[in-house]
Order: C-alpha cells, then sequence, then structure tokens
C-alpha cells in the first residue's frame, strides 16, 4: 500500500478480488461501521470559519443549505399597493451544491380601485457554493434560476414568459480586521449580481381600438443588491462579551441594498429599488426577522414598507433524514 | 416540526452561549481553567480548546475536555499565567454533526 495517489492507482489495478476479497470485505464492513458509529462532521449552513451569514430579506443568501422560508412583504408602489407572501423551500443536492423552488402569493390594490389576488410564477433554481475560506470569512457561489412563464396569475403582472438569471453570490465578514479595529469585525456584506434574461423579447397584442398590433418589449435587466450586517452573536462570541442576554445576544443589524437596473428597451438605464434596515433574531433551529422597505425613487414605490421573515434551518431540525444532503 | 422546536428534541449546532473568563474581559489575577458553556451538547471525541499566549505558544495543560456531567461545556486547566494576553481557540462538533469554531482573547493585567 502507498500513501501516494498514483502508486494507490496502481494497486487498486493490481487487486485480485478472488484472493483479498475477505479483506476487501472487512474493510468495506468496518468502513461502514465507522460511518454509521462516528458522527459525520460537517460545517452547518451559511458559515464561513466561524462568520455566521444569516438568511436576508430580499437579497438571496451566498450559500447552500437546506432550508424553508416565508416572506411577508408590503410596499406601496407606483401603480399599486401590493402584499405578498412568498415561500421558498431548498434542499441540498451534495453538500455544496442545492436547488430551490419558490412561490408566492400576491394582493395588489390598483390606484383605480379595482384589485386582483393571484400566484406569481413559479420560481426554480440550483446554486453552487464553489470556495468557502475559513480563514478569511468568505464564501462564493454560482447559480441560475428562473422565473417559469405562465404558471402565475397574469391579473398580478405574473408574466407569459421565462426569465432566466445567471447569478453569483458572494459573503465576506470582516474577522480578519487588525486588533486595532477589532469592533469593526462583526461587520459583514453579502451581495448578488444577476443578469436576467427574458426568454421572449416582446409581446404582440392586437388592439382592438386602432386595428393594429401592440407591441411590448420585455427587457434584459440586472439585478445587484447588497447586505450589510452587524453581528451582535459574533461581537457577543468572538470580540467582547457587552452583557447582551436573550433575545439581543442572538440578532444582526441588517441593512439590504435590493437594486434593479433596466439594460434594454424603453426602461433602458432606470433603476429600481429600496434599501431595507432591518434586524433578525438567529435561534438553533429558526430565525426572524423584520424590516423596513424604503423605496429610493418614485419607480420604486411611494412610501415606506414593511418586509417580515420567518426562516426554518431544515438542516438542524433534521439532521439526520430531510436535513442532509441526498448524496452526503 | 413545532413539537420538536419546543421540545428541544432535535440538536442544532453549537455556538457558544457565555464563557469564563469572559470575551474580551480583562482581569486581574490568572483562572484555574478557561470554560465555555454551548447552547447544545457537543461530542466530546471531537471538541477541543486551547489557550495560547502572545507568542502563539500553546499554554494550557492540554487536558482540554467536554465536561462528563455537563456535555455543554468545554474546558481546559492552565496553570498560573502571568500577565499578558491570551487567546482561546475552540473547535467543537454538535451532537448532529454540525461543526463550528471560534476564537476569542482576555487579558490578565
Amino acid at each position: 500500500m502507498s500513501l501516494f495517489k498514483g502508486e494507490a492507482m496502481r494497486d487498486c489495478g493490481r487487486t485480485n478480488w478472488g484472493k483479498n476479497g475477505l479483506v476487501v470485505t472487512i474493510a468495506l464492513g468496518f468502513a461502514l461501521v465507522c460511518m454509521l458509529v462516528i458522527p459525520v462532521s460537517s460545517w452547518a449552513h451559511g458559515f464561513a470559519g466561524k462568520r455566521f451569514f444569516p438568511t436576508t430579506f430580499k437579497v438571496e443568501d451566498p450559500f447552500v443549505s437546506d432550508e424553508f422560508s416565508i416572506l411577508f412583504s408590503h410596499l406601496k408602489e407606483p401603480d399599486a399597493k401590493t402584499t405578498e407572501i412568498g415561500i421558498d423551500y431548498s434542499k441540498r443536492i451534495i453538500p455544496n451544491l442545492g436547488i430551490s423552488i419558490g412561490e408566492s402569493y400576491l394582493h395588489q390594490d390598483f390606484t383605480d380601485g379595482s384589485s386582483a389576488s393571484g400566484f406569481g410564477n413559479l420560481e426554480l433554481g440550483a446554486k453552487y457554493q464553489f470556495l468557502t475560506s475559513a480563514e478569511h470569512e468568505a464564501l462564493f457561489s454560482l447559480g441560475v434560476s428562473a422565473e417559469i412563464g405562465g404558471t402565475g396569475a397574469t391579473r398580478v403582472g405574473a408574466e407569459s414568459f421565462s426569465v432566466v438569471s445567471p447569478t453569483f453570490y458572494f459573503g465576506k465578514g470582516f474577522g480578519d480586521l487588525p486588533e486595532s479595529l477589532k469592533f469593526l469585525r462583526p461587520f459583514a456584506i453579502t451581495g448578488v449580481i444577476a443578469p436576467n434574461f427574458p426568454t421572449r423579447n416582446s409581446n404582440v397584442t392586437f388592439n382592438e381600438d386602432t386595428g393594429e398590433n401592440d407591441i411590448e418589449r420585455n427587457p434584459t435587466t440586472l439585478t445587484w443588491g447588497f447586505t450589510l450586517q452587524y453581528s451582535l452573536m459574533y461581537l457577543q462570541s468572538f470580540v467582547k462579551d457587552i452583557g447582551l442576554g436573550t433575545p439581543f445576544s442572538r440578532m444582526i443589524i441588517v441593512t439590504e441594498f435590493p437594486m434593479e437596473t433596466c439594460l434594454s428597451a424603453d426602461c433602458k438605464g432606470k433603476i429600481t429599488g429600496t434599501v431595507n434596515p432591518g434586524i433578525v433574531w438567529c435561534g438553533k433551529y429558526m430565525e426572524f426577522g423584520i424590516a423596513a422597505q424604503i423605496p429610493i425613487n418614485e419607480r420604486s414605490g411611494k412610501s415606506v414598507g414593511i418586509l417580515a421573515l420567518f426562516h426554518l434551518f431544515i438542516d438542524d431540525l433534521f439532521p439526520k433524514s430531510i436535513g442532509k444532503p441526498i448524496f452526503p | 416540526m413545532f413539537l420538536c422546536i419546543l421540545s428541544n428534541t432535535c440538536m442544532g449546532h453549537a455556538f457558544p452561549d457565555h464563557s469564563d473568563p469572559k470575551v474580551g474581559a480583562t482581569i486581574s489575577a490568572s483562572p484555574e481553567r478557561v470554560r465555555i458553556w454551548f447552547d447544545g451538547a457537543l461530542e466530546p471525541a471531537f471538541s477541543t480548546i486551547m489557550v495560547h499566549n502572545a507568542e502563539g505558544k500553546m499554554v494550557d495543560k492540554r487536558d482540554g475536555r467536554v465536561n462528563p456531567s455537563d456535555p455543554t461545556l468545554l474546558e481546559v486547566s492552565v496553570p498560573q499565567l502571568p500577565a499578558g494576553n491570551y487567546h482561546v481557540f475552540w473547535n467543537v462538533l454538535a451532537r448532529d454533526g454540525h461543526r463550528t469554531m471560534g476564537d476569542y482573547t482576555f487579558v490578565i493585567k
């Protein structure tokens, strides 16, 4: 037997099953017992070293995990007051690769006095966490998500075409700052950047009044956003115990900046977005959060809205069944 | 699911609850032990704690362990330590297999 990889491979090639079958069987049996008896070690959701990144409201998480979220949102947009309840379930296939499915139900009160309710389009996604640095409290992921056209109600704005979004995610804690800046170490940022490509360039509808076709172009847009976080958990556990008790010792102050820039069609160059200052509380199995939504301009909203998050860590709740990767 | 949450029968990753000496504390005399209490039970065989001095030299008595009567307590003995800065490193495995790690400093004046 050799400890060198290449030589080990060659040794494998020379294995005679008949001669060594008993040894191999014992080795496999020992390995199986080890797998069953010795606890499988894995890093929990959203950790990079000692940094815990919480799930945030509107800006997608940069990590892969087994989780279930419910997000409530209310905002007075330019043409309607929109109340939305979104659910999202994420499941790891292997430790660094996960898939997700999301759906939302909307109620809109339009400025003309009418209202509408219905489901939005189904959203599917896949994400691969390709780099995690414990030392630098950093993690990076690539993914792709798709809003499946025609699966939601057009009366609440669900489009008949799909939108595909290749996405880059990142998270970085400031725990590697020098000792003189130790009270800045609880800061962290996360972010996301994703172009959104519609699968149809335009919608054509017949206008009975003019007798001509109306053409509505579907723009390509760029989603970009980031969060700035200050973790009281981190402060209390790794920097300075300032005597925070429950529930403050498990809180993280989060401000989100979810933005979208239109890249084509009539809206080209225009930005919409909100600034969402809020706070999350992270327990062992769940997370709660609440934030304000402050529109950055009139295209984004007319008054301050609200966000509320309820989140379950499925990997902590059910670590040996539905909470672990399908192929651990 | 909610029964599971409320009854605390599930085991999530372990996170420090409090410690002695406290994180970032300045104390007047050497402690006998460095102790960290976690919010969940630890796997003794896969949980470690070390204390280094300002030069990076390990100064604990190398007897770090999970307390047999309290599986949430990770502790290590230290000799009479002189004044200086000390750095505690810990790495634990919760009963559910999730690993967490961390470190903090304290000062003896």
